[in-house]
């Protein structure tokens, strides 16, 4: 094979934890903790320890290695506190490792956030040069594509107005505008996408898309499912620090998914206390689940999806209907389902209830989706039983197989919703 | 799957390899010299954005020195009737008093700048020492100013400046090193022991007291004089009395004992600066 453009190889990172400090509980103990501080803290030192409040360690990343080659695009996936930031930090030079070393074969340039470096009193031309001399752009190219980064910024008017004036749309337009334009060989891309608006997120995607097709190299960390399936030939799969899963995106993503590394996809209530409702009725647990009953949170989009209401009727004579919405990460609210249309009319029996919905396979769009839960009650006058917002959340993907409504098409896919509709077309 | 290698016989990439650095590291200055232009952005930033925050801007760098001039002139001048070298007193303390705001300010101000650019060092790679660098640099201007008011004092005066005031920039680049040095030192420190923060104030002060500002280090018989001169700011100081005023032969020993200490600050700190590098981004 070829030079690699990152070869890691080993590469582990260990971080102290401090003791958990107590809580100071008055000004004067406060006080008096100051004043020992610095004798403790010398102490310490005297005995060879580099801090007192050393005393736990854990390992963020352990013993990781792979290669990228040129022209590739990787997703890093992987639960919160899996490592994969702090592999991108690696990567970028933000932080040593440990243990192990990481290899790097051309220009660096890494987008753990747009906008890093902004100042709120400067212009946001002045931030534009500010900006992209931090992301390490040569004040020459800067100026050369200053015009170019304004157009794509969509901002040309409110370039010479101070940046705290800004809405935060536009900021943050006119700080990813500078980080689009970056041109290094290699592109370490952190979550950027999980912020801003649908709209915003599009153009980041699309521009990766660019970079991608231009051979290359990024390395991209992500919790959406659907952006890694779509962009990213490969994906490295990190638990715990280390690597799970790494090949071809599918099988990794897959992976991912049957593993049940996602967490949100099952909420519980045990006791009383927590529970939503009161002493007629009380809500238990809310999970999404896939034909076979298997909890999980990341979906394929042709799969049907079960959402499962499980909840104790207390009181003989209850009239309600759970129900459910499912809202979508730019807050649109897709589509709300009752169990019944005549609940007004049905009295529930007392004792522990389980309620499914089938949300058909081919129905929702690719994406994060939260569920609302209701419990709508016949009382005088009305009211609804329990709310409880985003109480699950669910992602779906699109594995790029076939049978979707997309089929083999990799570019991006408007429309909140999917659904795959009958077509009939004739010879006229 | 295909990826794009690059052709055989194109240059080889340049390799950069993370890995945990060990001990005492090099300073790596080409890394420094590499990222002169992120250097000019800060500083300009710096400077940009405190003229256009303070009310006071630009007379805010003039102030400060008028000020204790004027309150060092009536306490030490006129009621302690401290000797001057011959020279107007507001004139001979505000000459010392030009090098010193630009010392202190620096210092105060670089020793924070790490912690103050927490949100740059945790999200994007430079060499570190720029950020105490570029602060200091920032602090030019301000002395700028600050020298245009002594020589407007000087014209009051009717005091033209000796031929050897073409030597000021050398005792300018001494405040610099020393600044610069002690501002390495006390940021590294305080990324890791943020208490160092409070006992800036009472440094600077101290040091203050230790710099012939209100009073001329003529006082000192040698060899206490050329011993004094290990404060690097007593041969900036009297560097630039000499310089403006040109009235005695040039402290030479003076000068040349501030340099080394200046020099050997500047080093250590810049040592000590990258030995607790690797840990700031971790910590910060």
């Amino acid at each position: 094979m070829a030079q690699p453009a990152i070869r890691v190889e080993g590469l582990g990172k260990e971080y102290r934890i401090g003791g958990k400090p107590e809580r100071y509980t008055s000004l004067r103990d406060a006080i008096v903790r100051r004043a020992k501080a610095p004798f403790q803290r010398v102490a310490a030192v005297m005995r060879g320890e580099s801090s007192v409040l050393s005393s736990r360690t854990f390992w963020a990343l352990r013993n990781v290695s792979f290669d990228i080659q040129p022209g590739e695009v990787v997703g890093i996936i992987g639960r919160n506190g899996a490592g994969k930031s702090t592999l991108l930090k690696i990567l970028a030079r933000i932080t040593e490792p440990t243990v192990g070393h990481a290899d790097i074969f051309g220009r660096v340039g890494s987008l753990l956030e747009v906008g890093t470096g902004f100042h709120p009193e400067l212009t946001g031309r002045e931030n534009v040069f500010l900006n992209g001399a931090i992301l390490g752009m040569p004040r020459r190219e800067i100026e050369r594509k200053f015009d170019e980064i304004v157009a794509f910024s969509e901002i040309e008017a409110f370039i010479d107005t101070m940046v705290k004036h800004y809405s935060s749309g536009m900021y943050m337009r006119l700080a990813f505008a500078v980080a689009a334009h970056l041109e290094p060989e290699i592109l370490l891309i952190d979550e950027v996408l999980a912020v801003g608006d649908l709209e915003f997120q599009r153009k980041c995607l699309g521009k990766m898309e660019d970079v991608s097709r231009l051979g290359r190299t990024v390395v991209f960390v992500s919790h959406n499912m659907s952006a890694v399936t779509r962009l990213c030939s490969r994906a490295v799969l990190l638990d715990h620090g280390q690597v799970v899963a790494s090949g071809p995106t599918p099988g990794v993503v897959a992976e991912y998914v049957f593993k049940g590394y996602g967490t949100r996809a099952e909420r519980r209530w045990i006791d009383d206390a927590g529970a939503p409702g009161d002493e007629t009725i009380r809500l238990r647990a809310v999970r999404a689940h896939d034909s076979a009953g298997t909890v999980q949170e990341s979906f394929d989009i042709r799969q049907p999806i079960a959402i499962e209401l499980e909840f104790d009727v207390l009181k003989p004579g209850m009239r309600f209907t759970p129900c459910f919405d499912v809202v979508n990460d730019t807050g649109v609210v897709l589509f709300l389902s009752q169990e019944r249309q005549d609940w007004q009319d049905i009295d529930r029996p007392v004792g522990r209830h389980l309620a499914t919905c089938w949300i058909p396979g081919n129905f929702l769009a690719e994406g994060t989706f939260s569920v609302d839960v209701a419990f709508w009650g016949f009382r005088t006058p009305p009211t609804g039983l329990i709310e409880e917002n985003g109480a699950i959340s669910v992602s779906v993907h699109d594995p790029l197989e076939g049978g979707s409504v997309r089929g083999r098409s990799t570019s991006s896919y408007p429309g909140v919703m999917r659904p795959m509709l009958k077509w009939e077309t004739t010879l006229a | 799957m295909p990826s794009l290698a690059p052709e055989s016989g194109a240059p080889a990439l340049p390799l950069i390899r993370v890995q945990r650095s060990h001990g005492w590291v090099s300073l790596r200055l080409g890394d420094l010299w590499e990222y002169r232009e992120l250097v000019y952005f800060l500083t300009w930033r710096d400077v940009k954005v405190r003229y256009k925050q303070t009310l006071l801007g630009a007379a805010w760098a003039i102030l400060q020195p008028l000020m204790t001039m004027l309150v060092f002139s009536l306490f030490f001048g006129r009621l302690g009737h401290m000797p001057s070298d011959g020279i107007p007193y507001p004139l001979f303390t505000l000459a010392a008093l030009a090098p010193w705001t630009f010392f202190s300010n620096g210092l105060t101000q670089s020793s924070n700048s790490l912690v103050g650019s927490a949100n740059l060092i945790t999200k994007v790679y430079f060499p570190r020492l720029i950020v105490p660098v570029a602060t200091v640099l920032s602090g030019v201007i301000d002395f700028v100013l600050a020298f245009v008011c002594l020589i407007a004092m000087m014209t009051y005066y009717r005091m033209a400046p000796a031929a050897s005031v073409a030597w000021l920039p050398l005792f300018l680049m001494l405040a610099v090193i020393a600044s610069l040095g002690t501002g390495l030192w006390l940021s590294a420190m305080n990324v890791q022991f943020r208490d160092v923060r409070y006992t800036v104030p009472f440094l600077t002060q101290f040091w203050m007291l230790a710099t012939p500002i209100a009073y001329p280090s003529s006082l000192l018989h040698e060899p206490w004089r050329t011993v004094f001169a290990l404060n690097p700011m007593v041969g900036a100081v009297e560097g630039f009395r000499w310089a403006l005023f040109g009235r005695a032969p040039a402290p030479v020993e003076v000068i040349a004992v501030s340099f080394a200490s200046a020099t050997l600050i500047l080093a250590g700190g810049a040592l000590y600066f990258r030995r607790m590098e690797r840990t700031f981004a971790d910590i910060v």
